[in-house]
């Protein structure tokens, strides 16, 4: 029985200042290696969901457990150190300070995880070396993350995603802004490395023909769901 | 890494920074330029006259005694007579005594009788002596010396003939014994660069026809005659004094205000400096003051920009919290990048400081007489800087805690 990194229990979220409006999970889990797509299209609260599980918006009720780690417990700032040392976030586009170089974006998360920074080894060395297994070219290593193009610039957030292996990558609709030969072949790079580096996924989409690659696809709406209006 | 990605965030809107950091450089230079002119003027001020230990008047104030004495403005209201002078002179603590004569003017300038030795005791600026651009210093009875502002307002050179005004603004000159340029002062930047200075019996000698202020109707005695008489002068407006020693100054000091004779009033010149730049200095605070408004402006323009740059960086807000960044992290970043700016720009602004005062020291010194010394920024200028950055740091919190309170709301996902 593998231990779960991901576990939410009867969770209960009420968005600030809309009477009624109220996303409950009454139970979800991911467990350590495992890929799971869940599916569910723009306002069916993906993005609050994913925002719990981060830590960035808390809980009104229930659990957030990630790698058994209860998040309500851990103070603000506690929150923010904690993920940024056990979960790898890619978004859906703009995931690079366009002013940075790709080192350095790949760098950012480590900077404040110190733990993560201790299993990141030498850390240039494990960039370059994830740069490279996601078919980046070494040239754009000092390059301005701004220069890349999407596809590339995409690549590179999963490289920052997976230094230091953390046992979470979150990923929201990481291939929306791509074409169908690119979203295969980004998907491909994606499984492949967080499987090498044994981290669970847990992506966010719209789209189900994603679905086959991955361990699991669960539907949002069966996993969560919405209260709207009627107080 | 963070001060890297500042910087590089801070690169990448180059040109608004850049004219953020103008705009406090400029601010800056205006501030430390306001400063350096007024300690540049208190000093010019302060070393109107040096050397002279004592000035010796009839009683009155000390400022009204050292304004018509040393910067010819306003009149005297009494004179001291040739009796007391030469009791003052023959004083065993007197190392020299130089007597001026005022009352007379040459077109809007002061005209001065003294002796010989004014021009060897008259220092200025830390001991500076008077030095002769063109020509000598008067010889004969009809001779004079003028200041630079004289030969350059009236177009003078040497050997020209001058005529001397009675009074002031007088339209009564006296013809009868027109002058000679002998020679032309370099300029000083003290009052001695309007003044027409001729000797102390020449003044006697325009005189000898006059009484009462007017001319004596039918009277008109031949230079040659005048050439022969006895010009000793009855009386003096003022004289300066140099003692042997420093600290007979005092007892000096003490023994002229005490003179029975007649009330006299000797004052220490850097004493009535002082006084008088207290005076003087109200309007040296206000500009100082309306300076620091233009720093404290070019700052506010700083939080401006620093505000309105918040809503398109909400993205790299949530980027910095989606890797795990706290909002406080968030917001020290701002405040670095101000603080930043602001110390780019403080810098920038000390460096346009030196350029203009280079450019500026030699025209300054021409034009106005004000010495502006260019010299390593001293502990007060880095002070200026110093409070500069910290005024920046403070004032970007107020954006600061915007973003704060942004990056808190918005989490990792930009909310639209």
């Amino acid at each position: 029985m593998t231990q779960p990194v991901l576990q939410l229990t009867d969770l209960h979220y009420r968005w600030p200042g809309r009477e009624g409006f109220a996303l409950s999970v009454p139970g979800f889990s991911v467990v350590a290696g495992e890929s799971v797509l869940l599916l569910g299209e723009s306002g069916s609260g993906k993005s609050t969901l994913l925002s719990l599980i981060c830590g960035t918006v808390k809980a009104d009720r229930g659990l957030v457990q990630v790698v058994g780690q209860d998040l309500a417990a851990l103070s603000g700032s506690g929150r923010d150190r904690f993920r940024a040392e056990q979960i790898g976030v890619i978004f859906q586009q703009f995931n690079l300070l366009p002013f940075g170089s790709v080192a350095d974006n790949i760098l950012l998360p480590l900077r404040f995880a110190p733990a993560r920074r201790k299993r990141a080894g030498v850390v240039k060395d494990t960039a370059r070396a994830l740069c490279q297994a996601l078919g980046l070219p070494d040239a754009l290593f000092q390059a301005k993350a701004g220069m890349l193009s999407v596809g590339q610039q995409q690549r590179v957030a999963v490289a920052r995603a997976l230094i230091g292996q953390p046992p979470l990558i979150i990923a929201d609709e990481p291939t929306s802004a791509l074409d169908a030969n690119s979203q295969a072949a980004f998907l491909d790079l994606l499984f492949r490395q967080s499987e090498a580096q044994k981290s669970a996924l847990l992506m966010v989409s719209h789209d189900p023909r994603l679905g086959e690659r991955f361990d699991r696809v669960v539907d949002l709406s069966d996993v969560a769901g919405i209260t709207r209006g009627a107080a | 890494m963070i001060f890297r990605l500042a910087l590089a965030s801070l690169r990448a809107r180059a040109l608004t920074v850049g004219m953020t950091m103008l705009a406090i450089a400029l601010s800056v230079a205006l501030f430390l330029g306001v400063e350096k002119v007024r300690t540049g003027a208190k000093a010019s001020f302060a070393d109107t006259i040096s050397g002279t230990s004592l000035i010796v008047g009839a009683r009155s104030g000390s400022v009204q005694l050292l304004l018509y004495s040393v910067f010819r403005i306003g009149n005297a209201t009494n004179n001291v007579t040739w009796e007391s002078y030469q009791d003052i002179a023959a004083r065993p603590e007197v190392d020299w005594i130089v007597p001026i004569s005022l009352g007379d003017s040459h077109r809007q300038f002061r005209v001065m009788g003294t002796i010989v030795g004014f021009f060897e005791h008259y220092k200025y600026r830390r001991g500076r002596s008077l030095e002769m651009a063109q020509g000598v210093v008067m010889d004969d009875l009809f001779d004079a010396v003028i200041g630079a502002d004289v030969a350059a307002t009236l177009g003078y050179s040497v050997d020209d003939p001058i005529v001397v005004a009675h009074g002031l603004a007088s339209f009564t000159e006296h013809e009868d014994q027109p002058f000679r340029v002998a020679g032309i002062l370099e300029r000083t930047g003290t009052p001695v660069d309007r003044t027409v200075i001729v000797s102390l019996e020449a003044i006697e000698a325009i005189h000898v026809d006059w009484g009462n202020g007017a001319k004596t109707q039918g009277q008109s005695t031949p230079i040659d005659e005048i050439r022969q008489m006895d010009l000793e002068p009855g009386a003096v407006t003022a004289a300066l004094i140099g003692v042997k020693s420093p600290l007979q100054t005092f007892a000096l000091q003490r023994a002229i205000n005490e003179y029975r004779q007649e009330p006299l009033l000797a004052i220490l010149p850097g004493v009535a400096l002082q006084e008088l730049w207290g005076i003087v200095g109200i309007a040296e605070t206000a500009l100082l003051a309306v300076s620091a408004m233009v720093v404290v402006t070019a700052l506010i323009g700083m939080m401006a920009t620093l505000f309105s740059s918040l809503s398109e960086r909400r993205r790299e807000m949530a980027i910095f919290r989606a890797m795990g960044a706290t909002p406080v992290t968030v917001l020290s970043l701002l405040v670095l990048e101000a603080m930043v700016t602001a110390a780019v720009g403080a810098v920038l602004g000390l460096g346009l400081l030196y350029l203009g005062l280079v450019v500026a020291q030699p025209v300054v010194d021409a034009a106005f007489g004000l010495w502006l010394p260019i010299e390593a920024p001293g502990l007060r200028d880095m002070l200026v800087l110093l409070a500069v950055v910290l005024a920046g740091a403070i004032v970007s919190l107020i954006p600061a805690m915007r973003a704060y309170r942004i990056s808190l709301a918005d989490g990792m996902m930009v909310k639209t």
